[in-house]
């Protein structure tokens, strides 16, 4: 193979970036791997990745590993030579050689320059020192090494000033906002993201930003860094100094011409090309992305590139010697810092011009059109973006707009969503950041990809900023005719075992499997063990043989093996049981006195009425429940929680139902019991609900007539519900039967971690009623049976502290923080 | 462990190995270094250093398979034998263990440390 390349043509590729990577793939795509014998040298000494994602990376949400697009070895198979870490200096296109930093000199038949940009950097005092380069704590956002640098920075450093608020600068203030770090915006424009938006829209966006937490200042001119040996703050053009310890630059970019212009090339904006994107005069130099000037025109966004490659790669290869690229209406869809944004064509009105807008800043919802001579010729969307495959294709295509305007911004009951994606154009834009159009992805399904991921995996649609997934899985759903398969790991009941959860109980029952290396040896790929799915399969395994599971400690998360909640400085957190929020006065006596002996830092009263001393350290723990002398209130685990109580008739003058002891009761029969994900519950003497009991994974309210509802399903943490009313029952037994009895439902069908909230739902409260309450399957009797073994297996945990069951149980991991790290208020 | 090359090794003897549950990971200080063993279900021993470099979690507290330690706090991975983090954290340092013909548990680390 290598021996026939000697004599094949020369490709040399300078930049391997987004622009150069797809040239080369489109290249390969048509044969080019035949014809040419392919170079690319690339600055950065990596395979090449997704730019746009490092705004992921520098918030956590993607690790580096996921957003490589060709690693090294792709180069290898494709009988590519890289030169990463390399920079070229010039090019000498009389000699047609291109000469690199390291010395070596490169001949070529066919060029392309694929150089992209590099941030602006304003003007600033301070800026850079003589010896370094940058200040010490400022730092630019452009490569994968920026991203890490500023991540290990931040990890040491608390307030940092953003410089820049367009896409960039609010990405960086974004991320690093989730490194905990105190974040202020600076923008030198009237508002927010003023390439793209009008002054409304940006500032509907500032508002959603700062309601992150994120301080804007705009019209800001930064004129000084300030601080001798690391920037300690920067200055305003106003006087104004603002403190921080980091610095991000994102004031913009510039397209990398100096190649281009040391060796001879027309240079204005960026290297000039025409429509086959030849640089201007040269009939084998090419040139691609952000460093090229079309037209006039540079961009700064990724997706005119994938078009500008594919013309390339027409031409070069002499698939299409007569493809030509026309430039680029640049619609632009981004999710930045966390808020849909869509924004195309012009952003402010001329007169004569329609304007349409609608504004709703305490959602942080914007939409305006600008429609002239009964075109879309400019739109804007902001926190709501439903509209933008239809605006995106009536901007592009010129297509015909409805009478009423108002359907240009809202769907009103108009034809559904599929009609849309129906019209959608074979070769609309779906994934901008991936260059993914709509066929590309019907071709895909017609193919064999039958579900959402697999689609995405094979087209990567989808795969950067994701603002076009639900988009996305709209296609895939329509050109699979409805039949699209869930992606089958999703329906996996623990991610190292390809079984549902109703097959993996049948296997598990069917083998007689009691332990969870049992189940790992039986039913995994190759026997192979998965940390990850343990505590899921304790957890099950727990519930379907209450009285003969094989306890493995290694199955246990720490919280399970210690019996207490693990907190950020490696201490602990333990929860006695204070059934009902009653509690007594020598109780509270005996916490205080443990509380004194073992320092416990924190003492504080939790949402579920009882008593959590916080900072404990793991081995104290069995001297601190020794002395406690109270049971565990399992605040810790999968488990059965709590309920909370109101008053109830004893005392409240409104109360129509003894909530306190029903909640006593509930909590005696089914303390400590494991389930799929933390039960929380409360029982509320009347409708008043100061027990919030429609809030709770199983809620009990009492009504008129001493009769009780039960609501199932309700949540009040990140996710917020009320419960659906399971059933209006007449006494408290036959509260606590059908409480049972639906635990027990959830526990042998819901997925692992599947809250109630998720779980009524997804199953539906008829069908729940019709087989807790009404018993229509027949298995009532079981399902009572199978909570009362499991609640008579209760034994509470602390006794262990007794005696430890596995050597070591309670020795400290030994945290990095000194103890105690939780702040003593 | 007698190696006889004088790029020093330190040689330490931890203890028995069944102080370490099967299947758990157990912590030492180490001349002042914390390290995290673990005791692999398929017989093997790992020793990885005991902080986690995402914030400081307890790593012998976290939950293992025979080729990743996932810490407790935060849910990061990271593999046993090399250190690397298949979920995107800076590395955790590795260190030579096993154990000799009594059962006890050998460290090795470089002179240095
Ligand atoms: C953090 C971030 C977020 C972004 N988000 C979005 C987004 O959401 N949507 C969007 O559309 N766009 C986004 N972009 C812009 C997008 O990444 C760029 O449009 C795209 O990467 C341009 O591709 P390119 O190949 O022209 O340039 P690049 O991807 O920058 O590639 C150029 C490569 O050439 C190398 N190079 C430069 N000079 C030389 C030389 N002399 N010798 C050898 N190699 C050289 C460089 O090191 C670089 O690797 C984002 C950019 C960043 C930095
Ligand atoms: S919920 Fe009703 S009974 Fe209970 S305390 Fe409130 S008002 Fe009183
Ligand atoms: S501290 Fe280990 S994962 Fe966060």
């Amino acid at each position: 193979m290598t021996a026939q390349r000697t004599r094949a043509e020369r490709l040399v590729v300078i930049g391997n970036g987004m622009a150069g990577a797809r040239a080369v793939e489109e290249i390969l795509r048509r044969g080019g791997g035949e014809r040419f014998a392919i170079t690319m040298f690339g600055e950065e000494p990596y395979g090449n990745y997704n730019r746009i994602l490092l705004s992921n990376v520098l918030a956590g949400a993607d690790d580096e590993a996921g957003i490589f697009l060709n690693g090294l070895p792709w180069y290898a198979e494709n009988g590519i030579t890289l030169h990463a870490g390399t920079r070229v200096r010039r090019v000498d296109h009389f000699a047609r050689t291109v000469h690199a930093d390291d010395g070596t000199v490169t001949r070529y038949d066919k060029l392309v320059i694929a150089v992209g940009s590099r941030p602006f950097i304003p003007d600033i005092d301070g800026m850079r020192v003589a010896t370094r380069g940058f200040h010490q704590g400022v730092f630019t956002f452009r490569t994968i090494d920026d991203t890490r640098n500023m991540i290990r920075y931040a990890r040491e450093h608390r307030r940092a000033v953003v410089i820049g608020g367009g896409l960039l600068g609010l990405e960086a203030a974004r991320g690093l906002q989730t490194h905990g770090l105190e974040i202020t915006l600076l923008h030198a424009g009237p508002y927010l993201m003023n390439q793209q938006l009008d002054a409304q829209g940006g500032d509907v966006l500032r508002r959603s930003v700062e309601r992150l937490g994120i301080r804007v200042e705009t019209s800001a001119r930064t004129t000084a860094m300030l601080g001798r040996h690391e920037v300690t703050g920067v200055r305003l053009a106003d006087g104004r100094v603002i403190e921080c310890d980091m610095v991000v630059v994102a004031a913009g970019i510039r397209p990398n011409t100096e190649l281009a212009e040391a060796s001879g090339l027309p240079v204005e904006r960026g290297i000039v090309v025409d429509d086959q994107m030849r640089v201007l005069d040269e009939a084998d130099i090419y040139a691609v992305g952000e460093c090229a000037q079309h037209r006039g025109q540079v961009y700064g966004v990724v997706a005119p590139l994938w078009e500008q490659a594919r013309v390339l790669a027409d031409h070069v290869t002499g698939a299409d010697p007569a493809a030509a690229y026309h430039g680029s209406r640049i619609a632009t869809k981004l999710k930045v810092a966390g808020v849909d944004v869509a924004a195309m064509g012009v952003s402010s009105p001329e007169p004569g011009d329609e304007f349409v807008v609608f504004a709703e800043p305490s959602r942080g919802v914007y939409k305006s059109v600008i429609i002239r001579q009964d075109r879309l010729v400019g739109a804007t969307l902001l926190g709501d973006v439903g509209k933008v495959a239809f605006l995106t294709q009536a901007f592009d295509r010129g297509l015909p707009l409805p009478e009423e305007r108002v359907r240009l911004l809202f769907d009103l009951g108009g034809p559904p969503a599929e009609v849309g994606v129906a019209e959608l154009a074979d070769e609309a834009q779906v994934c901008n950041c991936n260059g993914v159009s709509k066929g590309a992805l019907v071709d895909t399904v017609r193919n064999g990809a039958r579900s959402v991921t697999a689609a995405m995996d094979r087209t990567r649609a989808g795969k950067g900023c994701g603002s076009c997934r639900s988009l996305v899985a709209e296609i895939v759903a329509w050109a699979a005719d409805g039949e699209v398969e869930e992606d089958p790991s999703a329906s996996w009941y623990v991610p190292g075992i390809p079984l549902a959860k109703p097959e993996l109980m049948a296997r598990i029952r069917e083998h007689g499997l009691k332990s969870v290396s049992a189940v790992f040896a039986a039913l995994a790929p190759d026997g192979r063990e998965d940390a990850r799915s343990k505590m899921g399969l304790a957890s099950l395994l727990r519930m379907m043989w209450p009285d003969d599971y094989v306890d493995e400690r290694d199955a246990r998360f720490i919280n399970d093996r210690v019996h207490a909640n693990i907190q950020k400085d490696g201490t602990f957190s333990v929860v006695p049981q204070i059934k009902g929020g009653c509690t007594t006065a020598a109780q509270l006596r005996r916490i205080a006195d443990v509380a004194e002996k073992y320092d416990v830092p924190l003492i504080k009263i939790t949402g579920g009425q009882r008593i959590d001393l916080l900072g404990v350290r793991k081995e104290d723990l069995p001297k601190v429940w020794a002395e406690l002398d109270m049971p565990s209130g399992y605040a810790y685990g999968k488990s059965f929680r709590t309920v909370k109580t109101c008053v109830g008739s004893d005392f409240c003058r409104y109360g129509l139902g003894d909530s306190t002891a029903l909640g006593i009761a509930i909590e005696s029969r089914f303390q400590g019991l494991e389930s799929p994900a933390k039960m929380k519950l409360a029982v509320t003497g009347c409708p008043r609900n100061c027990a919030e009991a429609y809030v709770k994974d199983l809620g009990v309210v009492a009504v008129e007539g001493g009769r009780w509802e039960i609501y199932v399903g309700g949540a009040a943490g990140a996710h917020v519900r009320k419960g659906d009313l399971l059933a209006t029952v007449d006494g408290p037994e036959q509260v606590i039967t059908l409480t049972g009895r639906f635990l027990q439902y959830y526990r042998e069908n819901a997925n692992w971690l599947e809250r109630t909230y998720a779980f009524v739902p997804r199953v539906g409260i008829e069908e729940i009623r019709a087989i807790v309450v009404d018993d229509r399957d027949g298995i009532a009797a079981r399902l009572d049976e199978a909570v009362r073994a499991a609640a008579d297996a209760y034994r509470d945990p602390w006794r262990e502290g007794a005696g430890p069951v596995t050597p070591g149980q309670f020795r400290t991991a030994l945290p990095l923080e000194p103890l105690p790290k939780v702040p003593v208020r | 462990m007698t190696t006889g090359d004088v790029t020093a090794v330190t040689v330490h003897r931890l203890g028995p190995l069944d102080q370490v549950p099967v299947g758990e990971g157990r912590a030492y200080v180490v001349n002042g270094v914390q390290v995290a063993v673990f005791r692999l279900r398929g017989g093997g021993v790992r020793a990885v250093s005991a902080v986690c470099p995402h914030a400081g979690g307890p790593i012998a507290d976290g939950q293992i398979d025979e080729a990743v330690v996932v810490c407790p706090l935060h849910q990061h991975a990271y593999d046993l034998v090399t250190g690397c983090s298949p979920t995107g954290q800076p590395p955790l340092r590795t260190y030579p263990v096993h154990v000799d013909d009594e059962g006890c548990l050998v460290l090795v680390t470089d002179g240095t440390s």
